[in-house]
């Protein structure tokens, strides 16, 4: 593909509100992962809150209220993004620029509280219920259309936890179409019971904080997010500050809907796709940030196929345990590190990770290491064997 | 945006695949109403099958019809799967568990939950590593599936695959989210023609206005499930009439597709 200019990038997570405030914890080897305090769990499960979601949206938007729009607007309002879009709607008109949303549960924390509030003569759920504005899957992109003002083309993205990371490919293609000349990209998936219990059930969250590609990892921790990014044409010439979207690559296993194929074949395919949308040889790439959610099976079939195209050495980590795994949100925080690390020269360590599974390529960053950084991937995969990877980066040299 | 339709599956009530519905959607054979038929999903192993919740087994059926009209095999295609909804009995289960005294979830419950859970069983059912995708966009799921499907297509070598489906929910739900049945369609679509082409499709984006359907029950399922939003251009289609229909998408914004039959 030609590369897509990316003029505008946000992010909120556990780690704070804004680039700004992710920087310094990457920088400083700073985790947000805490004791859980939003779900009584039997086991001692870590998690990645996003802080202060307690304030409702605005009147015009009461209908759109949950915990997940919430947490949308306020990556909507940080890192000027909101001047950016309006600056693109100025240049291009509201009807020009898209909006595609990702997020695996939307607002079903509402329903949930709705369905526990259920009438207990009729069965019947609570007056204002308000299915398409926060239970919906498309409640989200709903929301950020309205927010932001924008009249184009839009849809959600419903893959798991490689939701967000596929929308890069989404915005290139349908900016391709001519269907629009912009697009917002970005999603936000936020704490629920559905999910805590869910992962519970499935036996797959870590007790205490999340190790990626320890030896002695033992599951995931869970994170909240919301991050977006304007994409558009790039001009002929870029600047060396300028973050460019190089490539993407999407597969599927085709082997089970909640495990991942041991042998990381289709991850594979997706990295090796990349690089050739990239038109890259997998030398270009100085950093990629893993998928890499701190399971047994997970963690072993990544490292294997990241190994088996980009050999042991080239640097690589998990920033996991930072922000916890915030599941369809994940691909914007890849985004928002690999844009950090270009612009700072500075490869993210894995706190938590104690000692590197001896099975593993010596290439995975403990620490955190100031070294140029042009070009980084970012690997997100999902339940129903979704695998995607992106190449985020600048011309610099 | 220019796309070849090479194939077509439906399945909605009253209407039991492409062939037997085509006549009921020009007009020439009566509509009669019946519940939706959805067959078992014999393209998933056992193991699979026993777990697959209905929309999986919706989506499949109308994924296997289209690839047997076609007569090509689905583990080149990239997929695109559209729903306004994901599996409504699951979520529902869930939602009374979390709801009631035992706050205990079924794993297998809690992965078919996922909005892609037709997509990730499409995959491990055909055996197609090809990406599988799968998106929303509330009543405008199937033209925002159909945008994503030909925009695939665009930059694709052969058939993109669109599977849109829409199942009710179950009270209580249901009174906050009414959809009237059951109801999918698959379209194959390519952006270079084909023998096997059917039709070429030029779409854009317009103004909204309503594009009802002729047959009254067809116009009923048109307004109350979002899948079904396909009707017109379906009817189109069966007529092999050359003709622009209007798909209704979002409250600001519809999809205008410009029909030639080949």
């Amino acid at each position: 593909m030609k590369p897509l200019l990316i003029s505008g990038l946000s992010l909120v997570s556990a780690l704070g509100d804004g680039l700004d405030a992710t920087w310094q914890a990457l920088h400083d080897g700073r985790s947000a992962l805490a004791p859980c305090q939003f779900e009584t769990l039997p086991i001692d499960a870590w998690t990645g809150e996003a802080p202060a979601l307690d304030a409702p949206l605005p009147p015009s938007f009461a209908a759109f209220d949950c915990r997940n729009n919430r947490l949308a607007a306020r990556a909507l309002a940080v890192d000027g993004f909101e001047q950016k879009v309006a600056r693109a709607v100025a240049k291009y008109g509201a009807r020009r620029v898209g909006v595609f949303t990702g997020t695996s549960t939307s607002g079903i924390l509402n329903t949930e509280r709705a369905y526990a509030a259920r009438n207990p003569q009729t069965g019947a759920l609570p007056e204002g219920f308000a299915y398409a504005q926060t239970h919906n899957t498309h409640a989200l992109g709903r929301f950020v259309r309205a927010r932001l003002g924008l009249a184009g083309v839009s849809f959600t993205l419903s893959t798991a936890c490689a939701a967000t990371a596929k929308l890069f490919a989404v915005a290139a293609r349908m900016i391709g179409t001519g269907l629009c000349d912009a697009a917002v990209i970005g999603g936000a998936d936020s704490f629920c019971d559905t999910t805590l219990l869910g992962f519970h059930a499935l036996g797959v969250m870590a007790q205490g904080p999340c190790r990626p590609f320890d030896e002695a990892r033992n599951g995931i921790s869970i994170g909240e997010a919301a991050g977006f990014a304007l994409l558009e044409r790039a001009q002929k010439t870029t600047g060396p500050d300028e973050l460019l979207l190089f490539g993407a690559g999407e597969s599927a296993d085709a082997y089970h809907m909640s495990s991942p194929d041991p042998n990381g074949t289709g991850a594979a395919t997706a990295m090796r796709q990349a690089l050739t949308d990239a038109g890259l040889a997998p030398e270009a790439i100085d950093y990629i940030n893993l998928h890499g959610t701190a399971t047994l099976v997970g963690d072993s079939a990544e490292d294997k196929a990241v190994t088996s195209i980009f050999g042991p050495t080239t640097p690589r980590s998990s920033t996991k345990g930072f922000t916890g795994h915030t599941l369809g949100a994940a691909g914007m925080v890849g985004a928002a590190i690999a844009a950090l690390a270009v612009q700072h020269d500075f490869l993210p360590g894995s706190p938590h990770t104690r000692q590197l599974d001896p099975a593993f390529a010596p290439g995975h960053l403990l620490t955190g290491r100031a070294t140029k950084a042009r070009r980084v991937m970012c690997n997100a995969f999902g339940f129903g064997g979704v695998n995607c990877s992106f190449i985020l980066g600048s011309e610099a040299q | 945006m220019r796309l070849f339709l090479n194939a077509i599956a439906l399945r909605g009530p009253g209407l039991e695949g492409w062939a037997a519905s085509a006549p009921i959607l020009t007009g020439n054979t009566p509509y009669l109403a019946a519940p939706t038929f959805i067959p078992p999903a014999i393209l998933l192993p056992p193991n699979e099958r026993r777990r697959a919740p209905q929309t999986v087994k919706l989506a499949l059926a109308v994924g296997a019809e289209a690839f047997g009209n076609a007569g090509i095999a689905p583990t080149t295609c990239p997929a695109v799967f559209a729903s306004s909804g994901g599996d409504g009995e699951t979520i529902h289960e869930i939602l009374a568990t979390l709801a009631g005294p035992v706050r205990e979830l079924s794993p297998t419950r809690f992965h078919n939950s996922v909005h892609n859970v037709a997509a990730g069983y499409w995959s491990i059912a055909t055996g197609s590593k090809t990406p599988a995708t799968s998106l929303c966009a509330h009543d405008g799921s199937f033209v925002a599936g159909l945008l994503e499907a030909g925009a695939q297509a665009l930059a694709a070598e052969g058939d993109v695959v669109l599977i849109a489906y829409d199942l009710p929910y179950p009270e209580p739900l249901a009174s906050a989210r009414h959809i009237g049945a059951p109801f999918a369609s698959t379209l194959l679509l390519s952006r270079a023609a084909a023998s096997r082409s059917l039709a070429r499709l030029d779409i854009d984006l317009c103004t909204p206005r309503v594009h009802a359907c002729r047959v009254p029950a067809l116009e009923e399922m048109r307004r109350t499930i979002p899948a079904a939003r396909v009707l017109p251009l379906l009817e189109a289609l069966a007529r092999s009439e050359a003709t622009t229909v209007t798909l209704d998408y979002l409250d600001d914004l519809a999809l205008a597709v410009q029909v030639t039959p080949l």
